[in-house]
C-alpha cells in the first residue's frame, strides 16, 4: 500500500511539530517522493542523524510502504 | 561468518565501500546508480557490495548503520551517508574534501 503526501506530512508532524514539509509526488505514483523539511529539531546535529529524525518519525514505513522519499533537511 | 562481521570486514579491507543494489558495472536501482556514478564521475576506487545477492546483508547492513535504506556508503569504515547525503555532500564539494581528507584522491 502506498503512502499519500498527507499521510507522509502528519507522521512527519508528529515527531517534528515546527517542522515546515514541502513533498512532491515526483512520478504521480504516490510511490516517489521528495521532501524538503525544515525544523529546529535539526539544529546542530549531523546530516544523518538530521535524516534519521525523519525516517524514525516514518515508523518503519521507509523502505516498505515508502519505496522512494529523497530528503532534504535545513535546521531553522 | 555471521552478517554482521562480514560487513565488519568489508568495510575494514575497502576504503571506500558501497553498498547498493547490483553492481557499479550493472546497478539495479537508480539511487545505487547515483552513488556509484559520482564515485566514478571522482574517479576513486570502490569496492560494490551487491545486497541482492545475499538477503541477510541486505538486512544486516541496515541494522548496522541504523538506516532503512540501501545504497549506503562507508569511507574508512564509518557511514557516510545514503543517497540523498551523497548527493547533496557532491553537490557543494564536501565528498570531494572528505577523500581528500582521508587520501583517497
Amino acid at each position: 500500500m502506498a503512502l499519500q503526501i498527507e499521510e507522509i506530512k502528519k507522521l512527519i508532524l508528529e515527531a517534528l511539530p515546527d517542522a515546515l514539509i514541502e513533498i512532491k509526488d515526483l512520478m504521480g505514483d504516490s510511490n516517489h517522493y521528495s521532501a524538503k523539511i525544515t525544523s529546529s529539531a535539526f539544529n546542530n546535529i549531523s546530516r544523518i542523524e538530521q535524516h534519521k529524525l525523519v525516517y524514525k518519525s516514518l515508523k518503519g514505513k521507509m523502505g516498505n510502504e515508502l519505496h522512494a522519499l529523497s530528503i532534504t533537511t535545513e535546521g531553522k | 561468518m555471521n552478517a554482521v562481521n562480514q560487513i565488519k570486514e568489508l568495510i575494514q579491507k575497502n576504503d571506500i565501500c558501497l553498498f547498493m543494489k547490483g553492481t557499479p558495472e550493472s546497478p539495479q536501482c537508480g539511487f545505487s546508480m547515483a552513488v556509484s556514478n559520482l564515485l566514478k564521475h571522482l574517479n576513486v576506487k570502490f569496492e560494490g557490495i551487491n545486497v541482492l545477492e545475499n538477503q541477510e546483508l541486505r538486512q544486516a547492513i541496515k541494522d548496522y548503520s541504523d538506516w532503512p535504506t540501501v545504497p549506503q556508503l562507508y569511507v574508512k569504515g564509518e557511514f557516510v551517508g545514503g543517497c540523498d547525503i551523497v548527493k547533496e555532500m557532491f553537490e557543494k564539494g564536501e565528498l570531494k574534501t572528505l577523500l581528500e581528507k582521508k587520501s583517497l584522491i
